[in-house]
This record gives C-alpha cells, structure tokens and sequence, in this order.
C-alpha cells in the first residue's frame, strides 16, 4: 500500500511536470519530449490502476509511434521557436484565467458528484482485469459496432492524410510525366512483343535482354571493387 | 490510493492542456496540448473504470486513443500543408477564414 503510495506520487509529479513541459517550453522539439514524459508517467498511473493492457498500449503506441510521426513532421518543419508577439497579449492573460476557471469547475464536478466509489480505492477487481484478454472480450462482444466505427475511422484519417500531406504540384509534374511514359510504352509493347509473337524464330532477341542488365551490372560491380582496392591503397 | 487522486490529477493535467491550446500559437504545439487533454479524458476513464470495477472505460480509453491517433495524422497532415505552402505556421497569422 505504501509502495503503491509511493509510485502515485512520483508518476503523478512526472506526469504534471512533463504536462507543464509541454506548455512552458518554447522549443516545439522539447515540447515533445516532454509529452514522450508525460505518457510514459501515465503509463505508470494506468498500471496502478490495473489497466495493463492499456498501460502497454499507451507506451507502444502512443510514446512510441505517434511521438514518433511528431518528431518527423517537427524535423522537418523546422523547430520554430514562436516569438512573444504584442498581438497575443490578450489571450495570454486571459488564457491561464480561464484554465484555472476549468480546473476549478472540473474538480467540483468529479470530485463533488455524488459517486461513494471515488472515495475509495475501488473494489476487489479479479486477477484477469485489464488483461487483453478481458479488453478483447468486451470489444468483440459488447463493443464490436465501436470497434468497427473506429477502425473506419483510423482508415477515413489515413486517407485524408495522404491527400493533405501531398505535394500538390509536384504530383501535376509527376502525373504529366506519367502521361508521357504511358504514351511511350505501347511502342515499345510491340517491339517487345512481336518477337516473341513471331514465335522462337529469334531468340537471340531474350539473351540480348538478359545481357544488357548484366552488361550494366558489370560497371557497378567493378566500381566499388576499383574503390575498395583504392581505400585498401589509401591504407 | 483512492480513485479520488487519479480525477483530481486528471483535472490538473486536463487544465495544463487547455492553457496551453489557450495561450501558444505554435500549432504544433497546440496540437500536443490537445494530446494533453485527451489524456486526461483518458486518466479519467480508466479512473472511474477502476471504481466501478468492469473494463467498459477501458474500452472507452482505448477509442479515445485512436480518435487522438487520427487527430494526429489529420493536424500533422495540415501542418506540412501549411508548411508546403509557405504560409507562416503560427495560430494568429493564419487568420483567413475570420469573416
């Protein structure tokens, strides 16, 4: 019980300080490592609360890859460090106003609800809660239209992802360039073909196609060869 | 520990996240309080999930993990739009659509 006590309280700091982190920091690549923190101290307060299956599911996915795809996009936009403008001056008063007004009003509201089981510790749970096993059971039979829901969701989200995140122009050049070589594709079908339409009379045809990649290799093989023996002379 | 602690830790955390949507113009960065706060939301569940002893919350955490996922991809998604773009990437300057 004490240890218990104990781990409350060390992952509820890191859990708050990497929250804090977050907000404070101005550099949006510290920002995510302190988020990277944060859940891995959530992570600890979802194992106390016997929720292990979501515990491992909240390392692997959340501080795994979905920080992963947010330090990608921060590498590649570039961490901007936001300038402390006048025009947010407003805003930056009244904001920390009104989250205190929500704590407030969020702490009455869970806290002072009429729930007797808030006060405790919870009942006796058996020793399969929380399991995979028991999360699958629920979303394959109580929660199963959910889980379809979800998964259309995850598939709606990919998609709008890829149409977002693409280089628009790009595909324009990208789609002429394809038109081009579809053109060009059908004169070179038939060469290719009549030959081999013809019948075996030619078959010197394929053994020249099977040596021109050999012919092109060759040259490729033979650099890094020359280039090693040189590092070896280099040596 | 009572589940009192957990929901009180929730409430915190969830304000910290709405502070920081409230007062940063990084949008990159107000994407990650907005992870902040459905973390909390998810704190939360598993909390009362716990006090009421069954793993419905859990289920519920779980969707709630893979709404954030989506979000992720959608704003991230926006943000390299932006990006590409050449608009400034910043929450006040991108102000076209107010009327």
């Amino acid at each position: 019980m004490l240890f218990e006590q104990i781990l409350f309280f060390l992952a509820a700091a890191g859990a708050l300080a990497g929250a804090v982190g977050v907000v404070v920091l101005r550099n949006p690549f510290f920002s995510v490592l302190a988020l990277v923190g944060h859940l891995l101290a959530l992570a600890v307060l979802f194992l106390l609360l016997r929720a292990e299956f979501l515990a491992a599911a909240q390392v692997v996915v959340y501080a795994g890859a979905v920080m992963v795809l947010y330090v990608f996009v921060v590498a590649y936009v570039g961490g901007i460090e936001e300038p402390l403008g006048p025009s947010a001056g407003s805003l930056r008063v009244l904001g920390p106003v009104f989250a205190a007004a929500l704590l407030v009003e969020v702490a009455i509201a869970t806290v002072g609800s009429g729930l007797r089981a808030v006060d405790s510790a919870g009942p006796d749970v058996t020793a399969g809660f929380g399991s995979p096993q028991a999360i699958g059971n629920l979303l394959m039979l109580r929660f199963l239209i959910a889980f379809e829901v979800a998964s259309y969701l995850l598939l709606v989200a990919a998609v709008a992802a890829v149409v977002l995140a693409r280089r628009r122009r790009g595909l324009e050049e990208a789609g002429g360039e394809r038109v081009y070589q579809v053109g060009r594709r059908p004169e070179r079908g038939p060469q290719a073909a009549d030959p081999a339409a013809a019948g075996t009379g030619s078959p010197g045809a394929e053994p020249v196609g099977e040596r021109e990649p050999a012919d092109e290799a060759g040259p490729a093989e033979r650099e890094p060869a020359t280039a090693g023996t040189g590092a070896s002379r280099e040596d | 520990m009572g589940i009192a602690w957990f929901v009180v830790l929730s409430a915190f955390i969830f304000s910290i996240g709405a502070a920081g949507v409230l007062t940063r113009r990084n949008p990159l960065v107000i994407l990650l309080c907005l992870e902040l706060m459905l973390n909390a939301g998810n704190l939360a569940l598993i909390a009362f999930a716990r006090a009421y002893g069954n793993g419905d919350g859990q289920v519920f955490a779980l969707v709630v993990m893979v709404v954030a996922a989506c979000e992720v991809v959608i704003g991230l998604g926006l943000i390299v739009a932006m990006y590409r773009n050449k608009l400034p990437i910043d929450a006040d300057q991108m102000s076209e659509l107010r009327g």
